[in-house]
């Protein structure tokens, strides 16, 4: 693969990853004022991150049990209204926790 | 008024999240035999997660122009409504060419953690949340590159999660202040499942399931649930509740 050609996919990578986020930046300038539309905007943050999180999360460590013992903790803890570093590192060290202990009972 | 410093300091978890994530991507890109330069570039240029995976397989299989571009706008669709949603939370003084700024920066993570902001975002609070992610990102890029298999596996694997648990802090708490957010949160977590696990469905690719989950909750909320209008959308979030 020549440098010239990876340059040229990365560039048009660039241009297909910015396009998306700037053209709507820059053609909603105003506030909107239907009130169905800003509704709609006001949930909408609340579906998309909702969708990235599930199930995908299932997926994002070495097992389902550790996923899920990750998920769990991070529930929690934002229920209780911790802050996004809390919740992170704790879940991030209930999946390190439960993935040691189902390696020391071979499960993993 | 939110400052750069609050910026700075919101960017912070965003930024430990992606220093692991960019740090598993740095090396992936190695291991799959790319130039040690291009996983660098492009960090520094697109500055997103989901594309750059998918460009380190388009790039080693020589894929065509159009391909790259397809692929790419798929994964990337999520963005438009990213922004538009962003674009009604910005202080009316931003400029267009700020804007334009602001855009390059408006990730999943600086998005979700700047949308939650009761104040309109301000140009010097968005430089600093976008900076300190930066940073996150390319800090972790070099490192996945240069020191491929310094992190042990057990640490990496456990890292994973951190992005997700972020967004799980992200949004339950308005959940557990506002009925209606917690059905639009149910909802799509609901077609997300079925998407991903109905076989026929499953072929929907990951960027046209979020959009599809996004606007039909959101939709729907929006009909069953409309907000007062006023001219603050943080009000609006008040009322939600």
């Amino acid at each position: 693969m020549s440098t010239a050609r990876i340059l040229i996919i990365i560039l048009v990578m660039t241009l297909c990853t910015y396009l998306p986020r700037a053209l709507p930046l820059a053609l909603f300038r105003k506030k909107i004022k239907s009130r169905y539309i800003s509704s709609l905007l006001c949930y909408l943050p609340y579906g998309i991150l909702a969708a990235m999180v599930f199930p995908s999360i299932f997926s994002s460590t070495a097992s389902l049990i550790s996923s899920i013992a990750g998920t769990l903790v991070a529930l929690v803890l934002a229920w209780h209204r911790k802050s996004l570093l809390v919740v992170s590192v704790s879940a991030c060290a209930a999946v390190f926790v439960v993935e040691r202990l189902l390696d020391f009972l071979h499960i993993l | 008024m939110l400052s750069f410093r609050k910026g700075l300091k919101d960017g912070v978890p965003i930024a430990l999240g992606y220093i692991s994530v960019a740090f598993a991507f740095g090396m992936l890109a190695v291991e799959k035999g790319l130039p040690l330069w291009s996983p660098v570039l492009l960090s520094v240029t697109n500055f997103t997660g989901t594309g750059q995976f998918a460009g380190i397989d388009l790039i080693r299989s020589g894929a065509g122009l159009w391909e790259v571009c397809f692929t790419l706008l798929i994964i990337n669709i999520r963005y438009i409504l990213l922004s538009l949603s962003l674009s009604q939370k910005l202080s009316p003084e931003i400029t267009f060419g700020q804007r334009l700024l602001i855009a390059f920066g408006n990730t999943d993570e600086v998005f979700g953690i700047s949308i939650q902001k009761t104040e309109p975002l301000t140009m010097r609070y968005m430089m600093g949340i976008i900076l300190c992610s930066y940073t996150g990102w390319n800090v972790g890029t070099v490192l996945g590159v240069l020191m491929s298999s310094a992190l042990p596996v057990m640490v990496r694997t456990a890292l994973g999660i951190a992005l997700y648990a972020m967004f799980i802090a992200i949004i339950v708490p308005p959940a557990r202040d506002s009925k209606p957010i917690t059905k639009v949160i149910l909802l799509s977590v609901l077609i997300s499942c079925l998407l991903t696990f109905v076989p026929v469905l499953s072929k929907i690719g990951g960027g046209w399931r979020i959009i599809i989950c996004g606007v039909i909750s959101a939709a729907l909320a929006a009909f069953l649930f409309p907000l007062d209008i006023k001219d603050d959308a943080a009000e609006n979030k008040e009322a939600a509740k």
